[in-house]
Parts: structure tokens; sequence; C-alpha cells
């Protein structure tokens, strides 16, 4: 029994002594010396990881009495999870380096921000859930306020623990209603004693607060305010940390609660998402237009992708499901490349955020400024880029579900929205003459860029297959 | 080849781009050369590929004809072929493409970028065309917004930036109901195949939504929102408003590809999809069509009356003569659906030769204030004769191919609703009067101004581009068989399946009873 356990949960157990293990050998040899070889450990790792599960068991097992579950599902969320964390590790070596906050601790913290992120997504119990959630979260924390002399970065580690906190204790209140009404912390248990008429209301209290604790993690409005500080305070390469991984690891472990635990009563909670889904797109797309700081703007636009994102989810159906994954997948796709170009724009040697700074960035760097282009219209979904097909999908989840009024809600938005993904490309092709811009960028970076944009366009063909593993994946989670 | 010529005519301006990107280096002199040279020789080898699908092309077979399928992502299929309908727009576009690159030679700016862009258009519009699935359809239909933001945005004028966005926003708005619409269509018939959907009917009862009873129910919303887009694109007033400022900044090539073939796309969304898929909602919402268009022609004729800059008087005529087009489709007669081909048809020329005519004394005194002109006639006489040719042919003249679309159009809607018919004819009294007035006030008079002393007459370059426009104006004004032996089967098969729906859908009692 204990032996089956084990076997199933083996991922997460070996990234998790892994990270003791690198923590314990970092602090006994040459401290942050040994930084680099073992940021490169952590990234080979994942990619080891990644290609295990993808390739590894199928069908669904459990451990733990149901409190860990490993299915289709769980398998898509995790390897896009490792994938994505890989490519933001292997993103920030050089960025770090230069600014010297290369330290060993954070790809020991990124590597357990992962355990814990895969434990949400494997959640099956009320408390694996917020194992895996604090897990996450505490490691989050600490990287936000990495850079520990500046005001900003240690503000932002605060604001973002302060909210952190209060959106884990909504969660936890929410999640002992229902385990008051339901008698059990078990999902399964949950839908049994959930049934499929009526929700009764202290079960529907518990809900509610569990949906707003979620919706704190994924950053979707009207519990959005502590992204776009976070974003902008934190150094650059966690800023695009935390624009992926977690995204997907909250968003699965949305999916997760709403079908598996509350799985018999969409009606109920279907609502609730549309309103986080509509309000976020709006959201994201107004608010974005005044920005001028390009890290605050990416996080107005991931508020506006977490509603398109939610859309998927509102429909309540497994095309739902799919949908979403297909849409965060591609969205860690497009959000790895832009961040790969924000963190090369630099003058002088120091960061530049601010988008006026790209006035006519591609007469210096046509190569670099395509990609963005690519990467832009991609971001505000106009065919034939790949991200397109993200919002194809979910829209038709919508409309599949009898949620016009959503689907058209959320095409307005996305029209609004797009106006702020012009404007970068109007500055780096239309504007006027300026200092250029630093030449060098780190070939690991001009890859993923490049490699990205490629992605968005090539895309087109077929999509690169991610249909069938998705469907798989939300057939296992809704049935 | 012949099993995959759509394919290959759509994807040969597209193999050119990619060339164009990944092997060219360089902005000196010879790489410009190079890049132009390209960029034509990609263009003629397309238009020279599509004449094997004039030659192929069975004008008595009413379906599909070349038609390609492949499977692709979410059950939608890439499925590609034309019929009587569409195998002109995509000849028209082939065409002409040739000459807005030819006319383009003079450009020193960040040419091999601006061939990429051309190219890149090329391969979207003429997908519009070819697709017959309704997603890749959108996918061409939006793409093209891409390379035309950046043709206006980079290579446009003063004010470019406002253009550019005001372009891309206005359509992409119009076009997202479209897509939403499509999505309803494809839940409720399971299928994005267009053969299939134009026999498929969609539910035509009546209901309220939020108090307003909606007549002719599914058919007329999603009519509605197809016509949100294909009326942006059109454009019809009052969402015409884009057009004149993106028309005035671009470059000369973009206004010509603007003008004579994206326009266009907006003519034939209604004939591929509000005509044939929703019948019902058509006939409901047809006499409005009508009437915006009459008002579309009469009053922007009058505003292009007052216009200072030729290029925006241009565009404002082709608001004008985009109201014919749509006038002619909601007649739903053969006359009237064939003339609105053969406006579309024909206007592809006409504009894009007045377009090409701005251009050519543009790069020469670089302003297109009408006032800084007059008595070119003396010193440019080729150019006086071929501008007075386009004049002439925008006016409707007989012997022109602008007086059969026009006629044709006339003769259609005089059948359906007299009223409109006079309003719109006096359009045709009206265009008289501002074109041939830009034309005195251009051309003809004494030469007294300083600057234009010295100002030369056409290249050798620039006739050999006014050509084949000339030659095909007058020749579709005197052998109008040319373009309706190829349309009207087709037509006449789209019009008695319309006839046929509505008689099924019942819609007549369902009037009666309101």
């Amino acid at each position: 029994m204990i032996q089956a356990d084990l076997n199933t949960v083996l991922p997460e157990i070996i990234l998790a002594v892994y990270a003791m293990f690198a923590l314990i050998a970092a602090v006994y040899t040459g401290k942050d010396k040994t930084a680099p070889l073992v940021l490169w450990a952590t990234v080979a790792l994942f990619v080891i990881l990644a290609t295990f599960i993808g390739f590894g068991t199928e069908g669904a097992r459990t451990a733990f009495g149901g409190a860990f579950i490993d299915d289709a599902f769980s398998r898509f969320a995790k390897v896009v999870i490792l994938l994505s964390a890989a490519a933001i590790l292997v993103l920030s070596q050089d960025f770090m380096t230069r600014n010297d906050l290369l330290r060993f601790e954070y790809p020991i913290l990124i590597a357990l921000a992962v355990v814990g992120m895969m434990m949400m997504v494997s959640a099956g119990d009320l408390m694996a859930l917020y194992m895996g959630l604090e897990l996450q979260s505490l490691a989050l924390y600490v990287v936000a306020a990495l850079r520990r002399d500046s005001v900003r970065s240690t503000e932002a580690g605060l604001k973002y623990f302060v909210l952190g906190a209060l959106s884990s204790g909504m969660l936890l209140y929410g999640a002992s209603l229902v385990y008051g009404y339901s008698g059990t912390t078990l999902f399964s248990g949950i839908t049994a004693a959930v049934g499929s008429g009526e929700i009764g209301l202290g079960l529907l209290f518990g809900l509610v607060f569990v949906v707003a604790g979620l919706a704190f993690k994924v950053s979707a409005a009207p519990f959005h305010m502590w992204t776009p500080d976070v974003y902008e305070g934190s150094p650059t390469p966690i800023t695009a940390f935390f624009a992926t991984a977690p995204k997907v690891a909250a968003m699965g472990l949305f999916a997760r609660v709403v079908h598996d635990a509350f799985g018999g009563v969409v009606s109920d909670w279907s609502q609730v998402v549309a309103f986080l889904s509509v309000v976020s797109m709006f959201l994201g797309a107004v608010a974005a237009i005044g920005q001028r700081d390009i890290k605050r703007l990416m996080a107005y636009s991931s508020i506006a992708h977490m509603g398109f994102a939610l859309m998927g989810l509102a429909a309540g159906t497994a095309e739902g499901v799919q949908a979403m994954l297909i849409y965060m997948a591609i969205y860690v796709v497009m959000n790895v490349g832009t961040f790969a170009f924000i963190l090369s724009m630099e003058k002088d040697g120091q960061p530049v955020t601010d988008i006026d700074a790209l006035q006519n960035f591609s007469k210096y760097h046509p190569g670099r400024a395509l990609a963005m282009l690519v990467l832009m219209f991609s971001l505000a979904g106009i065919p034939p880029l790949v991200g397109f097909f993200g919002k194809l999908y979910v829209l038709q989840a919508a409309v599949d579900a009898n949620m016009e009024w959503l689907a058209i809600a959320g095409v307005i938005a996305s029209v609004i929205g797009a106006f702020y993904y012009l404007r970068i490309i109007y500055f780096m092709y239309f504007g006027e003459d300026r200092d250029a811009l630093d030449a060098g960028m780190p070939p690991v970076g001009w890859v993923l860029l490049m490699g990205c944009a490629a992605i968005m366009v090539l895309g087109v063909v077929n999509l690169f297959g991610i249909e069938a593993p998705a469907l798989a994946a939300a057939q296992a989670l809704v049935n | 080849m012949l099993n995959s010529l759509l394919s290959t005519i759509t994807f040969i301006p597209l193999l050119g781009a990619v060339i164009l990107a990944l092997f060219l280096r360089g902005e000196d002199e010879a790489a410009q050369r190079n890049a132009k040279w390209l960029g034509l020789i990609a263009t003629t080898a397309t238009f020279l590929v599509s004449i094997f699908l004039y030659t192929g092309f069975d004008p008595s077979n009413t379906d599909f004809q070349f038609v390609e399928e492949r499977e692709w992502v979410l059950g939608f299929k890439y499925k590609m072929g034309v019929d009587g309908i569409s195998i002109l727009f995509v000849l028209l576009t082939t065409f002409l493409m040739p000459l807005v690159i030819a006319s383009c030679w003079d450009v020193k700016h960040r040419v091999k970028d601006y061939m990429i862009a051309f190219l890149l258009l090329e391969t979207l519009m003429i997908g519009v065309f070819c697709a017959l699935d309704l997603i890749l359809f959108y996918l061409f239909f939006e793409a093209g917004l891409i390379p035309m933001f950046l043709i206006i945005g980079i290579w446009g004028g003063a004010n470019r930036i406002y253009a550019s966005f005001k372009f891309f926003l206005y359509t992409l708005l119009g076009s997202v109901l479209m897509l939403i619409a499509m999505i309803a269509m494809y839940v409720d018939a399971g299928t994005t195949d267009i053969p299939t959907l134009l026999t498929h009917n969609f539910a035509s009862e009546s209901f309220d939504v939020l108090g307003i009873h909606i007549l002719g129910g599914m058919q007329t919303l999603m009519w509605l929102a197809f016509f949100a887009s294909f009326a942006v694109k059109m454009p019809m007033w009052p969402v015409h408003t884009w057009l004149p400022d993106a028309h005035v900044q671009a470059p000369t090539a973009g206004s010509v590809v603007l003008a004579a073939i994206l326009l266009k796309m907006g003519g034939y969304g209604f004939l591929r999809f509000s005509l044939p898929m929703f019948p019902v909602g058509s006939e409901v919402l047809g006499t409005f069509v009508l009437w915006i268009s009459a008002i579309a022609i009469v009053y922007t004729s009058l505003v292009a009356l007052a216009q200072h800059d030729m290029k925006k008087l241009i565009a404002y005529s082709s608001v004008a003569h985009m109201g014919y087009v749509t006038m002619g489709i909601f007649a739903v007669n053969q006359q009237g659906i064939d003339g609105a081909i053969f406006q579309m048809i024909s206007h592809g020329f006409i504009s894009g030769a007045l377009f090409l005519c701005v251009g050519v004394i543009y790069d020469r005194m670089h302003t297109r204030e009408i006032d800084a002109y007059g008595g070119l006639v003396n010193r440019m006489p080729a150019y006086a004769l071929i501008f007075m040719l386009f004049t002439m042919a925008n006016v409707g003249l007989p012997g022109t191919s602008g007086f059969i679309g026009e006629f044709l159009v006339l003769m259609g809607i005089f059948q359906v609703n007299t009223w409109v018919a006079v309003i719109a004819t006096t359009g045709v009294i009206l265009s008289a009067a501002y074109a041939l007035w830009l034309y005195r006030r251009v051309v003809m008079g004494d030469l007294i101004k300083e600057s234009l002393k010295s100002i030369t007459d056409m290249t050798g370059r620039e006739r050999a581009i006014f050509a084949p426009l000339v030659v095909m104006t007058i020749l579709l004004g005197v052998y109008p068989s040319l373009v309706t032996d190829i349309i009207s089967p087709s037509v006449g098969a789209l019009i008695s399946h319309y006839d046929n729906a509505l008689l099924d859908s019942g819609l007549a009692t369902a009037v009666a009873e309101n």
C-alpha cells in the first residue's frame, strides 16, 4: 500500500529531496559560488521530471487515501509548470549574475515552489490543497523580496505576503465551512455530500470563500490588487516566473476544486466564475491603457488573460477545461517570450522598463523587434498567431455552454486590450528616433525569444498537437 | 499541381516573403533593388499561375471547383475552393499586385520590409476569397489587418499613427462579433464547412431578447453580427469614417490595395455568408440596407465635393461606389447581384488607377492638396489623358467598366424599390460633379503655379503600370460578358437558393402576423 503511494508521488519526492540536499550541499561548500551549478542542476531536473511525467504512466492513480491524484489532468499541468519554470530559470541566469542576485537559495526556492505547485494540481483533499498552496506561496514570498537592498523589492515581497496570507485565510475559512457541512475534506467525499441537486447554504458559503481565495492566487479581478505592485517591484526574472508557472498551478487547482469537489453543482459556481472572468477581462484591458511601465503592463495583461482562461472554466464542461488548459499553455509560451525580451531591455547596462525607451527599436534590432511584434499580436489574439486559437477555444466553450453574453463581453474586452499591445508595436516601429537600447542579448534569451515567436507563427499548422493531450486531461477531470 | 492550384496561388507570395526575410540582408542600393525585383517576380509568378485558374474554371458548374481539403485543429478544416462569385476576386488580386509592387519602385525607406508586408498581404487576401471553412476565412480576413496596420503606420503620412490605430481597432471591433456568430454557427450546425453551411437552415423563429421582438430570431442576430464586420470593411455609411483617414495617411501602394481589394472583402462576405446562410435575416433587414446605401451614396458624394485633399475625395467616392454594391447585393435579383460583383471588379481597377494617379503627382510635388495643382495638362499631356479616362470611368461613362456596374445595379434596384433607385440615381450626377470638378482644378487651366513649372510627365515605368488598367477598364466596358458569363450561373444558383429558403421558412406568414 505505502509502496504504491510512494510510487505515485515519486516526482514530488524526488524534487523535494533534491531541494533539501542542494541546500545542504550549497551551504557547506561554496555558497553563492555554487549558484550557477545549482541553477543548471535544477533546470535539468525539471526537464527530466517533465519528460518522465509526460511520457510516463497513463490512466489515473490516487495515493494516501485519495488525497493525492495523479491523472491526465495533473500530468498535463505539471509538464507545463515544470517546463515553464525551467525556461524562466535558464532565462534568469544572465540577469541575476549581472545584477548580483544569483544566490544559491534562488533556484532552490523555485524548486520548492514547483513542488508546491505540483502538489496543488494533484490535490484530492482540502488539506493537500492547502499544503501545496502554502508551500508554493511561502517560497514565492521570499523570492519576491530577493533583492534585499531594494525598497521596491522588499515592499513587493511584503505586500505579496500580507495579501497572500489574507487570501489563504479566506480559503481556509471556506475550507473549514465545507468540511463542517460535508463532514469530510476529501474531494470525492464532498462530491457525495453535495449531491447534484440543491447545494446547502453553508456549503455555498464555503464554496464562495474557497473560490475567492483561489481568485486571489490566479489574480482575477476584483482580487487582483497585489499583482501590478508585485510584478513591478520584483526583479524581472521573478516577475517572469510569477506570470507563468504559478498561474498555471493556481488555475489547475481552481479547476480541480470546482470540478472534482463541486462537479455536481456546476450552475452554482459557474456564475461566480463567469463574473470573475468578465471583471478580469475588462479591468485588465482598461487599466493597462495608462501604463508606461512594461512590467505593470504585463501584470494587467495577465489579469486579462486569466479572465479569458476563467471563461473556459465558467463553461463548466470538459471542452471548457480543455480550452482553459490550451489557453494556459499558450499563455505561458507567450509570456516566456515576452519576458525574454523585457529582460534584454537595457540601457548602459541598467534595466529599463519604460515602454517609451522602445522608440524606433526596430531600426536598430530588427530581429528582436519582429519577434516582439509577433508576440504582441499573439497576446492581442490576432490570427493567424497561436494566441488567437487560445481565445477561439475558450469562446467556443462559452458559446457551447449557452454563455454567449460572456463570449461577447470577452471579445469586446479583447478589442480594448488590443490597443496597448498595438502601442508597444507603435513605439517599436513607428516611433521617433531616440538613443538605442543596448544591443547585447544573452544567447539563451535570444533563443527563447525567437523560439517562442516561431511557435506562435508555426503553431497555426496544428498547434503542435496539444489538442489531444489537453482533451484527455480535461476528460480525466470532468466525468 | 492542378489539385493544389489554389494553395499554390495563395502561398507563392508567402514563399517570396519568407525568402526575403531570411536571405536578404542590408539596406544598400543593391539590396533594395533585389527586394523589389523579388517582390515583382513573386507577384508576377502568382498572376501567371492564376491564369490556370481562369482557363480551368467551368462557369456552367455552380459548385465549388479546385477544392482542396485537409484536417486542421478542433475539427476545423483547411479547405479551399472557388466558385463563380469568388474566382474573379482572386484574379483581381493577382492581377493588381504586380502593378502595386511596380508602383512603389521609388520607395527608399525600409524597402525589404515593405515588400514583405505586401507579399504577406497578398497571401492573406487571396486566402480570404478561397477559404471554404469559416475559421480559415476568419483567419485570413483578420490577419490582413497586421500587414496593413504596419504599411500605414511605418510608411504612411504625417498623421499615420492615428490612422493606423483607427483602422485596426475599428475593423477588429467589427470582426470579433462575427467571430462569435461563427462559433454559434459551429455549435448549431456542428461544422465549419462553408459548402455544408450554405445548405444548413439556421433557426429563424422569432423570439424576444430583453423585451425586444426579434423577427427572424437567430438568423437576424447572426446576420447583424456578420453585418457589423462587413459593413465596417466595406465600408458603409455611417461606419465609414476610418476609410478616409486610412487612405489619406497610407502610402500610395497601400491606398491602392485598400481601395481595390480590401474593401471588396466586405461585399464578398455579404455574398458568401449573409445572403445564402441567413436568408431570413437578409430579408428582414434588406430594406434597411438599401436605404443606408442610398443615404451613403448621396451623403458621401456631397462630402466628396467639399474635400481639399485629393486622396480624401477619392476615398469618399469609394464609399459612394460601395453604396451601389451593397444596394445591388440586397436587391437580390440577377441584375442587382451581377451588377454588384461587376461594380466591385471594375472599381478595383478604377479606384486603384485613381490612387495611382494621385501617387504620380504626389511623388513629384509631395502634396495632395488640390489647390497646389492646376494646368497640369500643359506639362503632362499623357498624365492628363490617363487621369481623364479614369475620371470618366469613375463617373460611369458608357464604354468604361464603371457604367456597366452602376447600370446593372440601378436596373436591379428599380425592380425592388423605386424610391431607393431614384435617390441612388442622383448619386450618378453628384459623382460626375465631384470627379469632373477635381479634374478641372488639377489638370485644366493655365499653368500659373511657379512650383509646377518644372514638373515632368509620366515615366516609362509609370505608363507601363497604367497600361493594363486602361486595357481592363475599356475591355470590361465594351465586352462585359467577360465577367458576367463567369458570375451569372453562380449568382443564379444563389438567388434560387435564397428564394427557396425564404419560402421554406414561412417568413411571409411571420410578417403577416406582425
